[in-house]
C-alpha cells in the first residue's frame, strides 16, 4: 500500500490549471507555427500569427490563453495500491479548482443547475472528474481546462453497425466543417467509438489528451484517423473559418468493445487552446 | 488584406467603407454582453425602459472577461460565440445598435437584418486573450455585477483586432 497525501493531490492540482492557464501544449505551438510558416494567403496568416503570438505572450504578460478558462476536466488513474487518508478525490478536486480560481484569477464557469436559475457557483467547481481504477502504486491526473465553444460543438451519433466506413467517416466531416468557426479552430478532435451510449462520450474526451502526433497502435485505427484529418482538412474551412488547410490540427480515435447491436461514435472537439497536463503522482 | 483604424462611434460612412474581410483595428468605448445581458436589455426594451447605454454610441462586444489579478488593467478578453445571440439581436438592432464584436457565423436572417440596419458585425480570433488584452485600457463592471462574468463590463480599448463579417 501506498499512501498518499490530500496536500500533495490538493498542491499539484493547483499547480497543474497554473500552469495551463497559460502555457498552450507545445505540440500545438509548433503546428501553428508551421503552418504559419507556409501560408500564402494574408488574412489567413495574420489570423495564425495572432494565435502564435498568443501562445507566446499569454505566460508573460499571465494573461490566460481564453478568457474561457474553462471547466476543470479530471482523468484520474489510481492505482489500486493507492490510500488518500481522509478525504475523496472529488473534495480534492473540487477545492484546488476553487483555490486556482479565486489565487490566478479564472473565470467562474459554472452554474449549479442548468435550466431554472443558472446560478454561478463562484469557483469554477465542481471539477468534472473521472475516475479509473488500475493496477500500480501511481496515482495519474490527466488534468484539462475546457471551453464551452467546442465542447457545444460536440456530437454523439448512435449508428448502425453495418454503417459503410465510407458513411462514418463522411458524416464525421460534415458535422465537423458544419460547426464553421464556432469551436475555434484549429481544432484537436477526439472521437470515442465503441463503448454505449456513456462510454464513447467519455472515450472521445480521453481521446483528446492523448500526445499529438502519436501513433494508433492499430494501423487500420491510424488510417482512418489520418484519413478524417485529411478529409476535414481538404474543405478548406481553416483557422477560425477564415480559410485555409488548417482546419484541424490531430484526430484521436480511441475505441472499446461494443454491443452486437451498436456502433456509437462520439466526436468531441477541442479548440486551438489546447490546456492539458498529464502528472504521475 | 485592407486595414481600418475606426474610432468609435462608428458613422455611416465608416461602415460603408468596410467590407467582408477587412481588418479593423478599433479604438473607443465598448460595452460587453453575453446571454443572460442581452436577455435583461431586452427585458428593459419591452418595459419601455430607457437602456443605459446609448447602443448606436458604442459598440456590443460579446464577451465575458476573466477576474483581472492584482495589478492588471484586466483579465483575459476574447469573443464568445455569436450565434447564441442571433435570437435576441433584432430588438438591439431596432433600438440602434451599429456594432458588435463576436466569434463565428450569425444566421440567415441575423445577417440580412444586420445589412438593412446599416450595422457591422465584426469578429475577434477566439483564444487569443493575451493579444487582445493588450489593446484594453480598462475594464470594469458596468451593470449587473450579480452576473459575473455574464454582467455588462465597460472597456475603453485601442486598436482592439477585428475582421469584417457582415455588413
Amino acid at each position: 500500500m501506498r499512501i498518499v497525501s490530500r496536500e500533495t493531490i490538493h498542491r499539484a492540482i493547483c499547480d497543474a490549471i497554473r500552469e495551463i492557464t497559460f502555457n498552450n501544449d507545445p505540440a500545438v505551438i509548433t503546428g501553428i507555427n508551421q503552418a504559419l510558416a507556409t501560408e500564402k494567403n494574408e488574412l489567413v496568416a495574420d489570423v495564425l500569427a495572432s494565435i502564435s503570438t498568443n501562445n507566446t505572450i499569454a505566460p508573460e504578460d499571465q494573461i490566460p490563453l481564453c478568457q474561457d478558462t474553462g471547466s476543470t476536466i479530471i482523468i484520474a488513474d489510481i492505482g489500486s495500491e493507492v490510500i488518500i487518508p481522509g478525504a475523496c478525490l472529488q473534495e480534492i478536486a473540487d477545492q484546488a479548482a476553487a483555490e486556482a480560481q479565486c489565487s490566478i484569477p479564472l473565470r467562474a464557469s459554472i452554474v449549479s443547475e442548468p435550466l431554472f436559475d443558472r446560478a454561478n457557483t463562484g469557483t469554477n467547481s465542481p471539477v468534472i472528474l473521472h475516475i479509473n481504477q488500475v493496477k500500480g502504486d501511481k496515482l495519474q491526473l490527466q488534468i484539462a481546462q475546457k471551453g464551452g465553444g467546442a465542447e457545444n460543438m460536440s456530437f454523439l451519433i448512435m449508428f448502425p453497425p453495418t454503417t459503410p466506413l465510407q458513411t462514418l467517416k463522411d458524416t464525421i466531416v460534415s458535422r465537423i466543417i458544419e460547426t464553421g468557426s464556432r469551436a475555434c479552430p484549429p481544432l484537436i478532435v477526439g472521437i470515442g467509438i465503441g463503448g454505449n451510449f456513456e462510454r464513447c462520450a467519455y472515450l472521445a474526451k480521453a481521446a483528446l489528451f492523448e500526445p499529438l502526433g502519436r501513433e494508433h497502435p492499430d494501423t487500420r485505427y491510424a488510417e482512418l484517423e489520418q484519413g478524417i484529418l485529411d478529409e476535414i482538412n481538404a474543405k478548406g474551412s481553416g483557422a477560425q473559418g477564415m480559410g485555409g488547410n488548417l482546419t484541424a490540427l490531430a484526430v484521436h480515435i480511441i475505441y472499446e468493445p461494443c454491443h452486437i447491436a451498436s456502433l456509437p461514435v462520439a466526436v468531441n472537439l477541442q479548440c486551438h487552446a489546447h490546456r492539458h497536463t498529464h502528472i504521475v503522482i | 488584406m485592407i486595414i481600418h483604424k475606426l474610432h468609435l462611434p462608428l458613422s455611416n460612412s465608416d461602415i460603408s467603407r468596410l467590407k467582408p474581410g477587412d481588418k479593423v483595428l478599433i479604438s473607443g468605448t465598448i460595452y460587453t454582453a453575453r446571454d443572460q445581458a442581452h436577455k435583461r436589455l431586452i427585458a428593459m426594451i419591452d418595459n419601455g425602459e430607457v437602456l443605459p447605454f446609448d447602443l448606436s454610441q458604442s459598440a456590443l462586444f460579446y464577451c465575458g472577461p476573466s477576474p483581472k489579478a492584482e495589478g492588471k488593467v484586466c483579465g483575459a478578453i476574447g469573443p464568445t460565440t455569436s450565434s447564441r445571440m442571433d435570437g435576441l439581436t433584432l430588438p438591439l438592432l431596432e433600438n440602434g445598435l451599429k456594432v458588435m464584436i463576436g466569434k463565428g457565423e450569425r444566421s440567415d436572417q441575423i445577417c440580412e437584418r444586420i445589412k438593412a440596419h446599416g450595422a457591422v458585425y465584426l469578429t475577434a480570433v477566439g483564444g487569443i486573450s493575451a493579444v487582445l488584452s493588450r489593446s484594453i485600457v480598462s475594464c470594469e463592471t458596468f451593470l449587473w455585477p450579480e452576473l459575473g462574468a455574464e454582467a455588462v463590463h465597460i472597456m475603453h480599448v485601442i486598436d482592439l483586432p477585428c475582421y469584417v463579417s457582415v455588413v
